[in-house]
């Protein structure tokens, strides 16, 4: 077929340049994940720990989730004073819409672990933080996890949205189309490209789902 | 960030229903985002029904609705574009993509999580499968259901912002307009106008729920046990016997 060949002659032509928006879209997609996962943690233990925050934390989320990307990743470098062609602006605006989905998950997590579970921990002298850490986060993954994984892959594809401000990315291969007047082979690779990162890295997070909590595995099984 | 920051939102000139005024620009807006989660309703909907009740595909539709969140929205309104050409088409399509999965999912999930004990009962006092999925299973997934339609129409109304990228109009024309112009108030007046406007819209839904969900369905009707007392009932009933079998999303 003729488009498989072009789809071919596009990447053998091409392909630093789709390797380069490879690469800057992994730093652009799954950069913000990290960083709002490892700041919903502490976020989502001071909204169980101090019940009257819940409201405002996460109505507070709710609103910055309907700020439109476009419009974050234009008005971050005003506030922030960077470059408006900084990938880091896309960063910041993900890692915002990624704190705002895990800050809820996380509380929802950590909230439903069986309190008589805490109370055991408490009365074998588990002391608060290690208690924390060794017995309520551990119970807490599997819906904490369960939310990194639908954030992870709505970061991924939302990404590519930062081209229509110029800056790198897969969305780049997609703008590179538009202009060479609709021509499909760098869409669909960018495409193509864009799904496999979003569902590898949502592979990795079940692999370590599974590993780190295997008693939901056994429960199964039974 | 001083005071012309928000000059162009505030110029009483450009709230109009000229060509790019405010008035049209926002009818526009809205008129995409509901014509993509209408469609996408259609869609999503019956279908989510279908698998929530007779949890045939539910592996399929699950692992499909969330492939398809993987898929870049941009991507596809390109790819529609090259296909299709220029025109509105493209621009719903990709927002009915977009729309489809969290609608979908919620759907099923919803129907799901309806007690089949529930089911069980409606079953034996002799309601057909047609009346257990409009009379009991839908009333009682319905805050779960509403809650997907919300989050679909929040994610589609911030994301026709690129339906002006393809000259299309709506709120995006601003955020283009102003990029092209380094006239930044303008940029801001259209990320404050889509920002607004999706807080208006989560409110109309809330009010939606609380008309169309039953008191019944979402506690309203019932005081609020305590989460220990929850806990204490679960056990109790987890106790009492065998329930049919609650369903365990474990590692799903």
């Amino acid at each position: 077929m003729e488009f498989f060949s072009d789809l071919v002659e596009y990447l053998e032509i091409n392909g630093s340049v789709v390797l380069e928006a490879l690469r800057d879209h992994l730093y652009i997609g799954l950069v913000p994940v990290v960083i709002a996962f490892v700041l919903s943690l502490p976020l989502g233990f001071l909204v169980v720990r101090f019940a009257w925050l819940r409201v405002p934390l996460l109505t507070l989320s709710s609103i910055l989730y309907t700020i439109p990307s476009l419009a974050l990743i234009l008005v971050i470098p005003g506030i922030v004073q960077t470059n408006i062609l900084d990938p880091n602006n896309v960063v910041i605006a993900l890692t915002i819409y990624g704190l705002a989905l895990l800050v809820r998950t996380t509380a929802d997590g950590l909230g439903s672990v069986d309190p008589a579970i805490v109370q055991a921990a408490t009365a074998m002298g588990y002391k608060p933080v290690r208690r924390w850490f060794t017995v309520e986060l551990p119970l807490a993954l599997p819906v904490v996890l369960s939310g990194l994984r639908v954030a992870t892959v709505a970061s991924v594809s939302m990404a590519s949205i930062a081209a229509l401000v110029g800056i790198g990315g897969l969305g780049q291969l997609f703008t590179r189309g538009f202009q060479l007047g609709f021509y499909p082979p760098p869409i669909v690779i960018g495409l193509v490209l864009s799904v496999l990162l979003a569902v590898a890295a949502d592979l990795v997070i079940v692999l370590v789902q599974r590993a780190v909590t295997p008693w939901t595995r056994a429960r199964q099984g039974a | 960030m001083d005071g012309s920051f928000f000059s162009y939102l505030l110029d009483g000139a450009n709230w109009t229903f000229e060509t790019n005024g405010f008035g049209t620009r926002i009818v526009e807006h809205l008129g995409y985002t509901a014509a993509a989660v209408l469609v996408a309703a259609i869609i999503a909907f019956p279908l989510g029904l279908l698998i929530g009740h007779t949890n045939k595909g539910a592996f399929f539709a699950i692992n499909a609705g969330n492939a398809a969140r993987a898929v870049p929205t941009l991507g596809i309104l390109f790819l529609v574009l090259a296909v299709a050409g220029l025109g509105l088409v493209p621009v719903i399509a990709a927002l009915v993509a977009l729309a489809v999965p969290p609608i979908l999912t919620t759907t099923y999930a919803g129907i799901r999580a309806v007690d089949p004990a529930v089911v069980d009962a409606a079953r034996g006092i002799g309601l057909r499968e047609r009346q257990i999925v409009t009379q009991v299973e839908l009333p009682v997934a319905l805050p779960i259901i509403l809650g997907g339609l919300r989050n679909a129409t929040l994610q589609v109304v911030a994301t026709a912002t690129i339906g002006a990228y393809v000259g299309q109009g709506g709120l995006g024309t601003y955020l283009f307009s102003g990029l092209a112009l380094r006239d930044y108030p303008r940029v801001v007046a259209g990320s404050v106008l889509v920002a607004v406007l999706a807080v208006l819209l989560d409110l109309l839904w809330s009010a939606l729920q609380r008309v169309l969900v039953s008191p019944g369905a979402d506690g309203r009707a019932t005081r609020q046990p305590s989460r220990a007392m929850q806990f204490a009932m679960s056990r109790r009933i987890a106790e009492a016997g065998p329930s049919g079998g609650t369903p365990d999303a474990g590692v799903g």
